[in-house]
């Protein structure tokens, strides 16, 4: 798992996606929240955050998380979405050999929080990284799944004078937190 | 050619912005898509996709109605045409009945092939393309330039214009601020559309699927906000398994922008919930506007295994000079030349399959493994077919059908040419014929053509005979080529014929559509070589070689001469060129070259020919290598020299800059000596370096072998190296 790890990470990293991991839930949880801080998330428009719910938070109290965390929804809606600066969500998958998150995006909100917010964070179960596509289509098929997103990296262009530039229709930052304790049980 | 043809592509070349751009991007594609593609078997991967494209190019009907039944078990509305105006119909109806006002859209050809914008625009409903290189074409009131970057012609200056017009505000010409100020444009749009336009990259007939991939993310917005998304495909998009995706989604982000992915792939199958809760109102309209009529033609079917990855572009010496806008229509480039004869119809590609140098740089990189110069061809052949050929080239090539007529005149030449030529150059022509050199000079005819200074050359008798065939240009500008090719096969113990028939390989006569002429070239030369027994028939021109040793059976197959074939084949099995047969020779220890010596560098021209379709590409370096020569490789060794035969007398506003390059990749290397294996290379070439000044030697590999025969040893009559074609076949295979 440490060598797919390592590959992810250097893949990833090649596209621009920043990339963090940690053993347990309360670990990661707890980066995110101080992540929310830095980025000063607040209950004004574009400084919300949107969170698609994830097994990430099982057992967390959802109503005081959201009380104690400043401009935090976990009701996804398009305008909630829209005026958020940060979506989190969690994908089933990751592929190591190019670096890619793989989601079963047909619950709306999946898509609007990592497709409309400026930054999109996203949690992933360590033990879920394949070594290519082939294993992650298996996992992730569209016989279970109608709308299957793979993210690499941010959103890009190179379209104005083959300069590359970050952030186009879709986050200019990528945040993946893989967590080794999810998926785990 | 038309004057409005010619003018557009004046306008191009001379278009710094474009050929700028164009230019650097190309130098850079090459080495960003060989580190894309580390580690990857590209022939692997590239050999699955030909397989699976070309099985559904066979079952286009049947893939097309499992896609259907898949995709409307899972909810999609699938719409079949064989009509392009009636897919745009559709989408329109579609809009009206939903009372849509605004559209957006991400990138989709086939919606620009049907002129979808155009027909909802008339229908007084908004279409804003939101991929942005397609919407700051579509605010600028162009045309994509480039399949994959649209507005790569343009300046970040000349976007702010543009854009600076659209928001009415002034803007900077700053890129970053620029995107910002395009998403939140856009942002806008998006929200507030009816109804969402795709293309698709695949469909998947077993799934019902389609896949679109894109790096901006603009797709996502456009199938998840709007609540009708409608997906315009092409039949030629469908596959048949799931797992057919994995190779396409290998090949296409690498060779279109070198990426080992985009940063989004969305895999739709039947509608997905909308955001207020709805079920998506998933329409697919599955067009066939004439790709069935392909698949039905052996010769366009391998077409249809194109993935639009653009790399033929990307590749490609001429587009890099003029850009897409001279291809006037959607699709550009080479494959662009074949989807617009089909899509639209033949007579439309009339002008633009002129613009096909025939170098087969596009064939190395096409993941789909369309046979891109072959198919342009065969274009050109029916156009002369339907056409006829121009009364110019119609008198060219009944000279040169006629041998005895063709070598007199050729032979008359040399008196004629004489107030012009000097140190065998002829560097000025009156003012009728002054465009043929006016950026290189072109050769003096020789005084004594090769066949008769062949008469002169004594030969040790052997057993071992090779039938030389010269080429007109070793023949009657070049013979010093020809002395040196048998000085080299004589030392090995080899005993040199030239067949007196021997005429035009017939070359340019194919290359221009005149397939009956090329016919007729091919038979003469076929009845002279064969006329007796020898073990190889050498050339020490590749664009001959490739004539002898796969054109003349391909062309009588065109034509439908199949009694014929068997006697190419014949010939083509001894026919080798000079340098893999003289490194065959110093292998066998038979042709011994002078050591020891430390010779000055040179640098080694790859011509298309000998590198891409006989792939004799080492054999000519380790050659040189072994006779002392120190190689400095240049930049971009295997780009075409702009020749392309007759090419640079027809289109010389494009040949002249692709000469250009290459005189500067040579002389950056410092090398005072260029070497190549073909005479028509050498011709070019030399006449740039003359008309340049450049104090820099062009020769031909066999002279500088010639040059380091080791005079001490004697003729090495040896065993003899088996059939000719099997180290050419060798490396064919490679």
């Amino acid at each position: 798992m440490t060598a797919l790890f390592d590959t992810f990470k250097a893949r990833a990293e090649a596209v621009s996606a920043e990339v963090h991991r940690f053993a347990t839930k309360a670990e990661a949880l707890d980066f995110i929240l101080a992540f929310l801080r830095q980025e000063n998330a607040a209950d004004i428009p574009q400084s919300r955050v949107v969170w698609a719910n994830g097994s990430l938070l099982d057992g967390v109290d959802l109503g005081q998380l959201a009380a104690q965390t400043p401009g935090l929804t976990f009701n996804v809606t398009r305008d909630a979405a829209e005026t958020s600066k940060i979506g989190i969500s969690q994908v089933e998958c990751a592929i190591s050999d190019t670096g890619t998150l793989v989601t079963d995006a047909a619950p709306v909100e999946r898509r609007l929080v990592s497709a409309l917010p400026l930054i999109h964070v996203a949690v992933v179960a360590t033990d879920t990284i394949q070594p290519d596509m082939a294993a992650a289509l298996v996992r992730v098929h569209p016989g279970q799944c109608g709308y299957i997103s793979m993210i690499t990296g941010p959103s890009r262009t190179a379209d104005i004078e083959r300069v590359l530039t970050i952030g186009v229709h879709g986050p200019s930052r990528l945040v993946i937190v893989f967590v080794d304790e999810l998926g785990r049980s | 050619m038309n004057t409005a043809f010619r003018e557009s592509i004046h306008s191009a070349v001379n278009n710094a912005n474009l050929t700028g751009a164009l230019g650097r991007f190309s130098e850079a594609y090459r080495v960003s898509r060989a580190k894309a593609y580390e580690g990857v078997d590209f022939e692997e991967v590239r050999g699955r996709i030909a397989e699976l494209k070309s099985y559904a190019a066979s079952h286009l009907n049947e893939l097309a109605e499992i896609f259907t039944r898949n995709a409307q078990a899972r909810g999609a509305k699938v719409f079949r045409t064989n009509d392009a105006n009636a897919a745009a119909q559709y989408v329109v109806d579609l809009a009206r009945k939903n009372g849509v006002k605004s559209v957006v859209k991400s990138k989709s050809m086939a919606s620009e092939e049907i002129h979808l914008n155009r027909h909802l625009e008339e229908a007084g409903i908004t279409a804003s393309e939101t991929d942005l290189g397609e919407w700051i074409v579509q605010l600028a009131g162009e045309r994509p330039s480039h399949m994959v970057m649209p507005a790569i012609h343009m300046t970040k200056e000349q976007v702010a214009e543009v854009f600076s017009k659209e928001v009415n505000e002034r803007l900077a010409a700053d890129i970053p601020a620029l995107v910002k100020r395009a998403r939140k444009e856009l942002r806008t749009k998006f929200l507030n559309a009816g109804m969402g336009v795709s293309g698709a990259n695949i469909a998947v007939a077993e799934t019902g699927s389609i896949v679109i991939i894109t790096n901006e993310g603009n797709a996502r917005l456009v199938t998840t906000l709007p609540k009708t998304h409608v997906a315009i495909v092409g039949v030629e998009k469908l596959v048949a398994h799931f797992s057919d995706v994995l190779p396409i989604l290998k090949a296409l982000p690498r060779s279109a922008t070198a990426q080992l992915l985009t940063s989004y792939v969305s895999i739709i199958t039947g509608p997905s919930p909308n955001t207020d809760g709805s079920l998506k109102d998933l329409h697919i309209v599955l067009m066939d506007s004439h790709r069935s009529e392909m698949a039905n033609d052996p010769m366009f079917k391998e077409a249809l295994q194109c993935i639009r990855c653009a790399s033929c572009l990307n590749v490609c010496p001429v587009f890099r000079l003029v850009g897409g806008h001279v291809f006037g229509k959607t699709y550009t480039g080479g494959i662009g030349t074949i989807l617009t004869a089909w899509f639209d119809e033949l007579k439309q590609s009339e002008e633009i399959q002129g613009l096909c140098i025939q170098c087969g740089n596009c064939v190395d990189v096409c993941p789909g493994k369309v046979p891109i110069p072959d198919m342009i061809l065969e274009l050109r052949r029916r156009l002369v077919k339907q056409q006829g050929p121009s009364l110019k080239e119609k008198a060219a090539f009944g000279i040169v059908n006629n041998r005895r007529l063709f070598h007199t005149m050729l032979r008359a030449a040399y008196t004629v040419q004489k107030p012009f030529a000097k140190d065998g150059f002829i560097r000025h022509l009156p003012i009728f014929l002054s465009d043929l050199c006016e950026f290189r000079s072109l050769p003096a005819v020789a005084e004594e053509p090769f066949r008769d200074k062949f008469l002169k050359i004594e030969q040790p008798r052997s057993q071992e005979k090779a039938a030389f065939y010269a080429g007109c240009l070793i023949d009657f500008a070049y013979p010093e080529t020809g002395t040196a090719v048998v000085q080299v096969l004589n030392k090995a113990g080899i005993e040199v014929i030239f067949p007196e028939g021997q005429t035009c390989c017939g070359a340019p006569a194919r290359f221009s559509g005149a397939y009956e002429v090329a016919a007729g070239n091919a038979k003469a030369n076929i009845d002279a070589l064969l006329a007796e027994d020898v073990a190889y028939v050498v050339s020490a021109c590749p664009t001959c070689t490739v004539a002898l040793k796969h054109d003349f059976a391909k062309t009588f197959a065109s034509l439908g001469l199949t009694e014929s074939v068997p006697r190419a084949a014949a010939l083509a099995a001894k026919v080798v060129d000079f340098s893999t047969l003289a490194k065959q020779l110093v292998d066998a220890g038979r042709l011994t070259l002078k050591e020891g010596d430390h010779l000055s560098r040179i640098t080694y021209h790859d011509s298309c020919h000998l590198k891409k379709t006989l792939k004799a590409d080492r054999a000519p370096r380790e050659l040189l290598g072994k006779a002392g020569y120190e190689l400095v490789e240049m930049f971009e060794c295997d780009m075409c020299c702009g020749m392309g035969g007759s090419y640079s007398l027809k289109l010389p506003e494009i040949s002249a800059p692709i000469l250009r390059r290459k005189l500067t990749n040579i002389k950056n290397t410092g090398a005072p000596i260029v070497a190549m294996d073909c005479p028509g290379c050498a011709m070019q070439i030399r006449g740039g370096l003359d008309k340049d000044g450049a104090p820099i030697e062009v020769r031909h590999t066999a002279e500088l072998i010639a040059d380091r025969l080791d005079s001490g040893a004697g003729p090495r009559p040896g065993r003899p190296l088996g059939p000719a074609s099997q180290a050419a076949r060798r490396n064919e295979d490679r």
